[in-house]
């Protein structure tokens, strides 16, 4: 069958038709450096700051918070690297956070704790959501950062971030969270959320790779990543990504406009995805049903292993991605998955579909019977599955 | 460049000798759920010879496919030449295995070994 279903995006995005457009255009005719003082570069710098008053207005920030860098990564890397700078000076050494972060976070973390920080890493329950009392619990008196995803990037599920952000500001403690897979999908906005600190990736929400930014609330000093000019108020040196950026702010732009009528469309399709995969036996949906994100179903399939799944979708022509050790590359399942305390076996027999709202209500069924028939087919000759039928070991699901 | 081999793929794809042998006189299970990967392999050995040879596994593509190649590779052949089965030998025979994917074609040489342990304690009372 010659079709092509995608549906990773949360792993990244196919780009705009009018973010390629801007991406391009800007690339071709308008390519002087922002730093120039001749026409061109000016009116480079120009694309360039109403890209930056584009994406503020949009999360509710001013034009002189929004800092451009290359990506998620970079911004929660600065932004954690920054808030503990600033503690390191107070001789604040502690920083709360959520044991199913993005790695960007987690690996910034662990390089902290070498350096003398302590780090307390809160559980995420069953449901795949912190609880904001345990937030407030952890907080201690040289507690300098308080660090918690938007959404988080397997499950979907979506946090308290405005109950997180009230208790931060209450104990006046610098509040970052990791946005990448919630800015352009469900409405933000940094002033009401009490946050400080906010990174985002513009692929993740059809604009190109290698562009994202950070919010920095007014007056929370940065440290830099990278030395050399004075590019981005001197808080991030290099020659600016300018057909980038203007292509983040067009996606970002068309991401809110359609915003609302994109999340009940998904949402209607990931509903019908859950309940349909639901109907496997022995499987269980990851994360809270309820409270994530409009596009993103995350199943656990006992008795099979999830990158041969993957493959056998794949012939079926539908990309997903899985939390398995094997697609990961480590022998340990999604630290996600575990986070949200599915065992190892039942870890490995993971699938993630991220799916947009143009999904079709015959592509949804596609999936769900394609799904099925793979789980069936894999359990047919897994020894662990035998087992379980057997009864010679209990169902876990 | 894709991820495997055409053949590994052709393995994984049309798996040879799926399933259990009902009256198998060796039986090997190797790996463990925790790590993503078990392979369970049953012989039928009839005068030291391979008869018949099934498989069942539960892991990766590449944990399929080399379970596939080790059970082609045995079949029909004296107990003594399937109990020199390497992982090199499978994973060759598969047109190679990605470096990180190499202990599902050690998987593979090591159910069937179990499998011929099995049998060589059962008929040696």
């Amino acid at each position: 069958m010659n079709r092509l279903i995608y549906a990773d995006n949360a792993a990244t995005t196919k780009m705009s038709e009018a973010a390629l457009n801007t991406m391009i255009s800007v690339a071709r005719e308008n390519y002087g450096n922002p730093s120039s003082l001749y026409s061109i570069g000016q009116r480079a710098k120009e694309t360039l700051e109403e890209a930056r008053a584009a994406v503020a207005e949009i999360i509710g920030a001013k034009s002189g918070e929004i800092l451009f860098t290359s990506g998620g990564s970079e911004a929660d890397n600065q932004a954690i690297r920054s808030a503990a700078e600033i503690g390191r000076k107070a001789g604040k050494k502690h920083i709360v956070s959520s044991a199913f972060e993005h790695h960007a976070v987690l690996h910034t973390l662990e390089k902290l704790k070498k350096e003398g920080f302590e780090i307390t890493l809160l559980d995420v329950h069953e449901n795949g959501i912190v609880c904001p009392e345990e937030v407030e619990a952890a907080i201690r008196e040289d507690t300098c950062l308080v660090t918690v995803m938007y959404a988080n990037n397997e499950i979907g599920t979506i946090q308290p971030i405005r109950e997180i952000g009230s208790i931060c500001r209450k104990h006046g403690i610098l509040f970052h969270t990791d946005a990448v897979q919630a800015v352009g999908h469900i409405p933000i906005n940094v002033v009401e959320d009490q946050v400080d600190l906010l990174s985002a990736s513009a692929h993740k929400f059809h604009g190109p790779k290698g562009v994202g930014f950070l919010y920095a609330r007014k007056g929370i000093r940065l440290t830099n990543l990278i030395e050399g000019g004075a590019q981005e108020s001197g808080k991030r040196a290099g020659t600016e990504n300018v057909p980038g950026i203007a292509a983040m702010a067009t996606a970002l732009k068309e991401a809110a406009e359609r915003m609302e009528e994109h999340a009940a469309k998904a949402s209607k399709r990931r509903d019908r995805l859950i309940q349909g995969l639901g109907a496997i036996p022995h499987s269980a949906l990851n994360g809270d049903a309820e409270q994530r994100l409009p596009g993103n179903v995350n199943f656990c399939f006992e008795g099979i292993e999830g990158e041969s799944l993957l493959l056998l979708l794949d012939d079926k022509g539908i990309e997903a991605s899985s939390g398995s050790a094997c697609t990961s590359g480590s022998l340990d399942p999604s630290h996600v998955l575990l986070a949200i305390g599915r065992v190892h076996d039942v870890a490995h027999g993971s699938l993630r579909l991220s799916i947009e709202a143009d999904l079709t209500e015959e592509e949804t069924d596609y999936i769900i019977r394609s799904v099925t028939e793979v789980v069936e087919y894999l359990r047919s000759f897994s020894p662990i599955w035998r087992d379980l039928e057997s009864g010679k070991k209990p169902h876990i699901l | 460049m894709a991820l495997y081999s055409e053949k590994v793929m052709e393995h994984f794809r049309n798996p040879r000798n799926v399933g259990v042998i009902e009256d198998a006189n060796g039986i090997g299970e190797v790996g463990n759920a925790k790590c993503g990967d078990i392979m369970k392999m049953y012989l039928k050995i009839e005068d030291d010879i391979i008869q018949d040879v099934k498989f069942e596994t539960f892991g990766c593509g590449s944990a399929i496919a080399s379970s596939s190649m080790a059970t082609e590779l045995i079949k029909g052949k004296p107990v003594a030449e399937a109990e020199k089965l390497t992982n090199q030998a499978v994973a060759e025979a598969l047109d190679g295995l990605p470096a990180y994917k190499m202990h599902c074609s050690v998987l593979a040489e090591e159910a069937i070994h179990a499998a011929l342990e099995d049998w060589r304690s059962k008929k040696e009372p």
